[in-house]
């Protein structure tokens, strides 16, 4: 089993056989894994809010929204050589935590996150292969750019393998 | 818009000695409750990058049990109090005399749930209080709720307000000591207050402290 690659939150990087790429405990998060089948290269991001426009302050973690992280693994997965018409997406997270009966906008980050990525994965004609979205439970992810199967594992829940 | 990354470590000492006022009155509490010596402390507040946040209740992938809790009032914010899993399954045991309880099952045993909600609720409670004591900030949580889950789903969760200024979070470590007869059990109970970018900076003004931009 080669290096695995680890994804923090708000995070993105790139992987490569016998490389696999692995981000831990998504919650309302969403963990975008962007792939090229042919040459087998790659890329995740873990993000924590639906777009950009979000962001307060000047200084912009690009990682951290599902827009700004999804534009720029497109980027560096081109530089690496991977074909646009190839590429291929699996998504998992986005889920709801805790359930709370306030009103409060933060409580439904999950759902939005994950309408927000395929909205954008859509506009850039990426089929989405496998979701696993929604629910009420964090989940852990790694994808094996070599075999292009996705790992889910989910607490009392077990692994899966898609 | 304060940088949580350039914070000095005087104003992290300040938050500290509030925690500790809060762990005291928390102490307390749950020693009345648990009828039994219950000794809380703050060894350190750290700012922490999201990327390690879940490093900090020993590993993101730990599976703890968590009450959350929203900050209402003038400053507000999230809290969360979580117990890794076995440690919360003991701890509720010996408050409802109930040896069957285990968080790790599925679904949540009610009377498990609540009571674990309590303690956060008492704690949260306790926290805010002295904070708002210090501060005469009006502070006041909003009914806790409960996930059994990995250490950074939960957390990311309280991390979504916060996120929109920053990388950064302020941590409050809390170590539960449960004083038995002959021997201390420690217990890794950790507090994460998570204030919304504006409410810092008030809490440190309210405490005498302000911060230049």
């Amino acid at each position: 089993m080669g290096e695995v690659v680890k994804v923090g939150m708000a995070d993105l990087n790139i992987a490569k056989p016998p490389q696999t790429i692995r981000t831990s405990g998504l919650g309302s998060c969403v963990g975008i894994i962007l792939y090229d089948e042919k040459i087998n290269i790659s890329g995740m991001a873990h993000i924590m809010l639906p777009d950009s426009s979000y962001a307060r302050a000047g200084l912009l973690n690009r990682a951290k929204y599902a827009d700004t992280a999804i534009n720029d693994l497109m980027d560096i997965l081109s530089k690496e050589g991977v074909a646009k018409y190839r590429i291929k997406a699996k998504i998992a997270g986005g889920a709801q935590m805790f359930k709370f009966s306030s009103n409060n906008e933060a409580m439904r980050i999950g759902p939005r996150n994950v309408e927000a990525v395929k909205l954008i994965l859509e506009k850039l004609k990426i089929p989405i292969v496998y979701e696993d979205v929604g629910g009420s439970s964090g989940r852990t992810i790694e994808f094996d750019p070599m075999t292009s199967l996705l790992e889910i594992r989910t607490v009392n829940k077990g692994v899966v393998q898609v | 818009m304060i940088d949580l990354s350039k914070i000095g470590p005087q104003y992290l000492d300040i938050l500290r000695e509030v925690g500790n006022i809060g762990a005291g009155n928390a102490a307390t509490a749950l020693s009345q409750m648990l009828n039994k010596t219950i000794d809380m402390n703050v060894p350190a507040v750290r700012v922490v990058p999201f990327k390690e946040i879940g490093d900090t209740v020993g590993g993101e992938e730990t599976v703890v049990a968590a009450v959350f809790l929203l900050i209402e009032g003038d400053a507000p914010g999230n809290m969360f109090f979580m117990l890794p899993v076995n440690e919360a399954s003991r701890f509720i045991q010996q408050l409802t005399g109930d040896p069957s309880i285990d968080f790790s099952d599925e679904p949540l045993n009610e009377m498990a749930s609540s009571a674990l909600n309590e303690v956060g609720n008492i704690l949260a409670g306790s926290y805010l209080s002295a904070l708002s004591d210090f501060t005469k900030l009006n502070l006041q949580p909003t009914p806790p709720a409960i996930a059994v889950d990995m250490t950074t789903a939960i957390l990311s969760f309280g991390l979504v307000e916060l996120s929109r200024a920053g990388d950064y979070a302020i941590v409050i470590d809390t170590e539960i000591n449960e004083k038995n007869n002959d021997d201390t059990v420690r217990s890794k109970g950790h507090f994460f207050l998570l204030p919304d970018p504006e409410s810092l900076n008030k809490i440190l003004q309210a405490l005498g402290v302000p911060l230049d931009g």
